[in-house]
């Protein structure tokens, strides 16, 4: 097995000359769970959207893979069917269709239109659905419309519609966002299972839910690592008090 | 499988019944049977109107489902139109010439005839050569094939530069219009080689069948644009359901999330984009025999904004909804506009319907966005309620 599974190095990006992200380099190996922190505005959702292709880096290298496939010019769907899925800050699921769509939509399968076109039904699929549904708990919502769904079931979906994807690596921006306590939990435990066969990178503010995913920590300050390593350790350092841990206490 | 997808979709049933049941109504009633309790004229009307049915699920799929609002579909039903009207045209100008030509006691040679029947179609914009885009003129089979590859083509090209620079929403309209009027104003030269505003005519007269009645060709006509918007339908709503129909409903509601999931967004419009405007070349086609005449003033911009407008009063998103409100308006307005409506006098003034139409159109179609999205289809959704 590799080591590193993603390697982003010396990567900038400027919007109208302001540095979102500077010179930042960071590695994920194939499987394990990994949390980035950080305050508003710090690059965490930039750094997504470089590695995903929707954002082209004015510098550095984004390798993937046992081929060391260079991420930069390709095109999100490319990136996608690559193995990388991605979760969005925001929920976003097709709230006009069911849940069973949803999922379907998202489930490893070929993706040209002609095969789409073709596709047909199967027993295989189904259980998929299914079991995907039981990991998130909406089983008894496969047929009901994704925007009659509550906001944690709609973060629910999402992580589902990631899993049916089967990606090797799994970005989820903030997926505890507007959740009650009891839902993080199952959120903790779904992405601690995820990260079992594969690496899972979350992005979070919230430390309690840090803390109970149990694993390394990256501090992203003004587009730059300022600090990794256990969540203790990471807490301790002077800087990050300073520029993070600091602030909501002040 | 089919039988499925049948059970799975119940409106299909439904209107491939109702369609079919309509069509039989007409038939019976035509002149065709004797029975005559429809005029010609009107089986005409209604065979038109079939023909728009059809352009207006397309419409539905490329805009209430792909979510492209393209305000050019009406480009490639004239396409379709000026493609079978070549050969309408010249296979019908050809057996006259040959007519002419039989009562000379010497025989015309291939190029006295080719000359004879160049002068009869292009004396109107002062010419007698074959355009190059003639050449297949004479073939009804070339022709017909030029009916689906020629819009499909163009819309191919067309799709595949706007889509991959990612041109969307009202710029993707724009460009839509620009297309359509710049096919038009090419149409309206002289030398465009298709008689500039003069149009193709006589597209009524079916070469070959110089003997058989109107009343007969209307309804030949009629009962294939029935099998054409059948046909259409079916084609459409098995596109559209399953997942291919989830995928394109999912790029209309969040393009950037359907790339994520991995698909190729742009294929999947330009797959979209092309069968509608290849059916909208049908429509066209099987649409301007019964028309008898088009001429470029049939592609200009406003007519694709129509068919938008069709859509919207009829109900976007599902396929019926394009169906009753393209069957609805243009029935509508052929009556406003013929002057079947009476005119309202209110004493100080008179409100001629021939030009007050398009206002009441106008109004109604800003009714409809603001206070009924769903469109006349959406009155379906209280019929069929599931209890709950
Ligand atoms: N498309 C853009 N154009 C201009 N500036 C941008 C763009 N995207 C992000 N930025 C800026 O880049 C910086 C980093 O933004 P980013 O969204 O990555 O932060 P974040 O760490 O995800 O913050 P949050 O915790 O609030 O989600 C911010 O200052 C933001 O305003
Ligand atoms: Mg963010």
């Amino acid at each position: 097995m590799i080591a590193t599974l993603l390697e982003v190095s010396g990567v900038t990006v400027t919007f109208d000359g302001f540095r979102a992200i500077n010179n930042l380099s960071i590695q994920f190996p194939p499987t394990g769970l990994r949390a980035i922190i950080g305050p508003n505005g710090a690059g965490k959702t930039t750094f997504m959207d470089i590695v995903t292709g929707k954002t082209k880096p004015d510098e550095g290298h984004v390798i993937w893979g046992e081929e060391n496939v260079s991420l930069l010019g390709l095109s999100e769907s490319d990136i996608a069917t690559r193995g990388i899925g991605r979760k969005f800050q925001k929920p976003t699921v097709f709230e006009a269709q069911t849940v069973r769509q949803n999922l379907a939509m998202a489930l490893k399968n070929p993706r040209s239109p002609f095969a789409v076109l073709t596709h047909r039904r199967t027993a295989k699929n189904a259980a998929k659905i299914e079991a995907i549904a039981d990991e998130i708990g909406l089983t008894d919502s496969l047929t009901r419309i994704a925007g009659e769904l509550s906001h944690g079931q709609k973060q629910w979906l999402e992580i589902g519609m990631l899993l049916a994807q089967d990606p090797r690596l799994l970005l989820v921006d903030e997926p505890a966002a507007g959740m009650t306590v009891e839902e993080r939990e199952k959120t903790t435990d779904i992405l601690r299972r995820a990260a079992e066969t594969r690496s899972v990178v979350v992005v979070e503010h919230d430390m309690e839910f840090v803390r109970r995913l149990d694993c390394k920590v990256t501090v992203l300050h003004e587009g730059a690592v300022l600090a990794e390593g256990s969540l203790d350790h990471v807490t301790s350092n002077q800087t990050v008090i300073d520029v993070y841990l600091g602030r909501g206490h002040a | 499988m089919h039988n499925t997808f049948i059970a799975r979709n119940p409106s299909v049933l439904w209107f491939l019944a109702a369609l079919g049941l309509f069509t039989f109504g007409v038939t019976i009633l035509s002149e065709a049977t004797g029975l005559g309790l429809i005029s010609t004229s009107f089986v005409k009307t209604l065979g038109k109107t079939l023909c728009l049915c059809l352009i207006a699920i397309a419409m539905d799929v490329v805009w209430g489902y792909c979510g492209i609002l393209s305000l050019g579909h009406f480009a490639f039903f004239g396409i379709g139109g000026y493609a079978i009207g070549m050969w309408l045209m010249y296979a019908r100008t050809e057996a006259i010439v040959l007519q002419n030509f039989s009562a000379q006691t010497i025989p015309a040679t291939p190029q006295e005839i080719s000359d004879a029947i160049g002068n009869q179609i292009f004396g109107v914009v002062g010419s007698s050569d074959f355009p190059a885009i003639w050449s297949f003129a004479d073939s009804l089979v070339l022709q017909l094939a030029m009916v689906v590859l020629i819009p499909g083509l163009l819309a191919l090209v067309f799709g595949w530069l706007a889509f991959r620079s990612r041109v969307t929403g009202v710029y993707l309209s724009i460009l839509t219009q620009a297309m359509t009027l710049a096919l038009s104003l090419y149409l309206f030269q002289n030398d465009s080689g298709l008689r500039g505003n003069n149009g193709l005519s006589g597209l009524q007269n079916i070469p070959g069948f110089e003997q058989t009645p109107q009343a007969t060709i209307s309804i030949v006509f009629f009962l294939a644009s029935a099998f054409a918007l059948g046909a259409g339908y079916l084609f459409f709503a098995w596109v559209i359901s399953g997942k291919m129909g989830s995928v394109v409903q999912g790029i209309r509601d969040n393009e950037a999330r359907v790339r994520f999931l991995g698909y190729h967004v742009e294929s999947y419009k330009l797959f979209i984009f092309t069968i509608t405007a290849v059916v909208s070349g049908i429509a066209g086609a099987l649409y301007y025999p019964q028309a008898g005449i088009i001429n470029p003033g049939e592609i200009a911009p406003i007519a694709s904004i129509y068919l938008a407008v069709w859509v919207a009063i009829g109900g976007r998103g599902r396929l019926y909804g394009a169906v009753i409100g393209a069957a609805f308006v243009s029935l509508l307005s052929s009556w406003f506009t013929g002057g079947g409506a009476p005119d309202i006098n209110l004493g100080f003034y008179t409100i001629q319907w021939t030009d007050w139409w398009l206002v009441l159109l106008g109004l109604s179609f800003v009714v409809v966005t603001l206070y009924f999205p769903k469109g006349i289809g959406g009155l379906f959704d209280y019929l069929v309620r599931k209890p709950s």
